[in-house]
């Protein structure tokens, strides 16, 4: 019987065949903690009196949601990531490095692994055929320490993506209408497998928005088949090596197959307080803007800042608008400043900020006021999300974001391209 | 084990995320039990945490829990001493999290439609069932493997446990 992607990664990863709806114990390749996640895992690997990491070298501790620390508290916390790593030989990603997913789609993350992360967006590195899932703190000290966890192989839905994808949308746009389709909870536990003529054409940055976002309909991963764009990320990357042709049997069984033709989708908007509240362009236009927010796991990436920059250039934010930009790691940094990206960015008002998760996670640099709206090309606009309860987050693409931070109000990204 | 809960019934909607149980603001600062339980459903609901006693339960709809894999959100219910979760359905990791810290979370679509806020209710964890003056509702009974970590507290006491019968 043939299998999707993630019964032939977990099957490698429990040593015997598996299916879906099968609990196993997986060998686990890639673990990861954050520093809000983090001092909680290593509390409990420490009380469960694990003694030493089953893989030091894949064992990662990521400096990111609160780099560089604004607080004494925070500073508390990264120092006891750095004597944990310090201690047991992991690896550490420290302040300025840039935002964990990131960081282990560049360098990291090999087709065919198994990665656990204590956060939800670890579901990012399965575009490159990895089973990548998020699970708290617990767990994953379980994983450094044991060097495996407990799972159940998910059902997979399939989507199969047709047509060719409108100019001025792009795969945010995508993401955002299937799971306005499909709602907040519409993938609970399964795998999301995305495919089709749309995912061959698209550019491995464009896959990781995908599977960064399947998690917001309730998916424990996201995952594309490997190919030669796969094998290119990988090469200039510096480790070509590491490409493994990953992908399902043709008579792999799936619990749910979505068709969908994407030469109709607009660009889409997220509006407050789920990312399934997703509306077209036509619909959202207008909406006045306070902040406008460029970066994130999301959408933080090279081809995004390339995006946004384009509709930038010469240009100007509106006034009234605070327009935050930043890098998602310091190899996209670095890209963007010889690139002269950063250059564009300033020169049009707005603040470029040092990698890491920025004002996403509400602890930092940009928290709202009251009554305030953001755009942000970030993954999550729930209530409270960017550290004030009060406020209203909209989601969009970079070069939705970009168009509004010029307008001052939620504009069509299609006509400044 | 024979274990009962008896507790009042809070009653929310559907998709309650881990940011409005316990904001990414206070996952580097807090981290008392105590403290914790303080802030638990604040963005939700500010009297929650001031209300809800020992035993109570909270009562949702659908995807409890979506959003980060924060396991504070699980950890500061315990603390603030709820008895069970019951929802519609619940988000994946927010129920491994649940599991994780030895906190009840039972999907029972039935119970969730009938319970109400100021509900007096009363859960057999052992024969699964809910009963109410609004009626007794069954629940399918935890997967041996997993009574086994909500027995021995969690898993942290789960897996010492383990490593001390090795050792």
């Amino acid at each position: 019987m043939g299998k999707t992607i993630a019964e032939k990664i977990l099957s490698e990863h429990a040593g015997k065949d598996v299916k879906s709806g099968d609990l196993i114990i997986a060998r686990v390749d890639v673990a990861m903690v954050q520093d809000g996640t983090g001092p909680l895992a290593v509390e409990a690997f420490n009380r469960m009196k694990l003694k030493a990491l089953a893989n030091p070298e894949r064992s990662i501790l990521f400096i990111d949601h609160a780099a560089p620390s604004p607080r004494k508290e925070l500073s508390n916390a990264h120092k006891i990531l750095r004597e944990f790593a310090d201690k047991h030989g992991a690896v550490l990603s420290e302040v300025g490095e840039g935002i964990c997913h990131q960081r282990l789609i560049e360098d990291f993350v090999k087709p065919g692994d198994v990665v656990v992360g204590a956060d939800s967006h670890t579901c990012t590195s399965g575009a490159l055929g990895a089973f990548a899932t998020g699970m708290g703190s617990t767990d994953v000290a379980i994983a450094f320490g044991l060097g495996k966890v407990w799972m159940k192989v998910p059902e997979t839905h399939r989507f199969v993506l047709k047509g060719k994808m409108p100019s001025g949308v792009f795969s945010k746009d995508l993401i955002l209408y299937i799971i306005g389709m499909i709602g907040a909870d519409g993938a609970t536990y399964k795998a999301m497998e995305f495919e089709g003529e749309v995912i061959e054409n698209m550019t491995m940055e464009a896959r990781f928005t995908l599977t960064n976002m399947a998690v917001e309909a309730g998916a424990k991963t996201g995952l594309i088949a490997t190919d030669e764009t796969t094998r290119a990320y990988l090469r200039e990357r510096n480790r070509e090596s590491d490409f493994r042709e990953i992908k399902p049997d043709p008579d792999a069984i799936y619990e749910k197959t979505y068709e969908i033709d994407v030469s109709g989708i607009e660009p889409r908007v997220s509006f407050p307080h789920t990312v399934d509240n997703t509306k077209p362009i036509s619909e959202a236009k207008g909406v006045k803007i306070d902040q406008v927010y460029i970066g994130t796991c999301t959408n933080g990436r090279i081809e995004d800042l390339r995006i946004a920059a384009e509709i930038l250039r010469g240009k100007k934010v509106a006034k009234g608008v605070r327009l935050i930009v930043i890098p998602a790691s310091r190899n996209v940094y670095l890209k963007a400043l010889k690139e002269g990206l950063l250059e564009v960015f300033v020169e049009a008002g707005g603040a470029v900020l040092s990698p890491g998760c920025g004002p996403c996670v509400g602890i930092h640099q940009g928290v709202l006021a009251d009554g305030e709206k953001v755009l942000s090309t970030q993954n999550r606009n729930f209530k409270g999300r960017m550290g004030n309860p009060n406020a209203y987050i909209y989601l969009a693409s970079p070069a939705t974001a970009a168009a509004t931070a010029i307008k001052g109000e939620i504009a069509d990204p299609r006509e400044y391209l | 084990m024979g274990k009962i809960i008896r507790g009042r019934v809070f009653k929310y909607g559907d998709d309650i995320n881990t940011d409005v149980i316990f904001p990414g603001k206070y996952t580097y600062s807090i981290t008392d039990p105590a403290e914790m339980a303080k802030h638990a459903l604040e963005d939700l609901d500010p009297e929650f945490a001031k209300k809800a006693k020992p035993g109570d339960v909270i009562v949702a709809g659908k995807n409890f829990g979506m959003g980060s894999s924060r396991e504070q959100a699980a950890q500061c219910l315990v603390a603030l001493g709820i008895g069970a979760v019951i929802a519609k359905s619940f988000a994946r990791i927010f129920f491994r999290n649940a599991i994780n810290n030895g906190l009840l979370a039972i999907q029972s679509e039935e119970t969730s439609r009938a319970l109400e806020t100021g509900d007096e209710i009363e859960i057999d964890v052992e024969k699964g069932e809910i009963r109410s003056a609004k009626g007794t509702f069954s629940f399918p009974p935890l997967p041996p493997s997993v009574l086994e970590i909500f027995e021995a507290g969690g898993l942290i006491p789960y897996i010492r446990e383990k490593i001390g019968r090795k050792g």
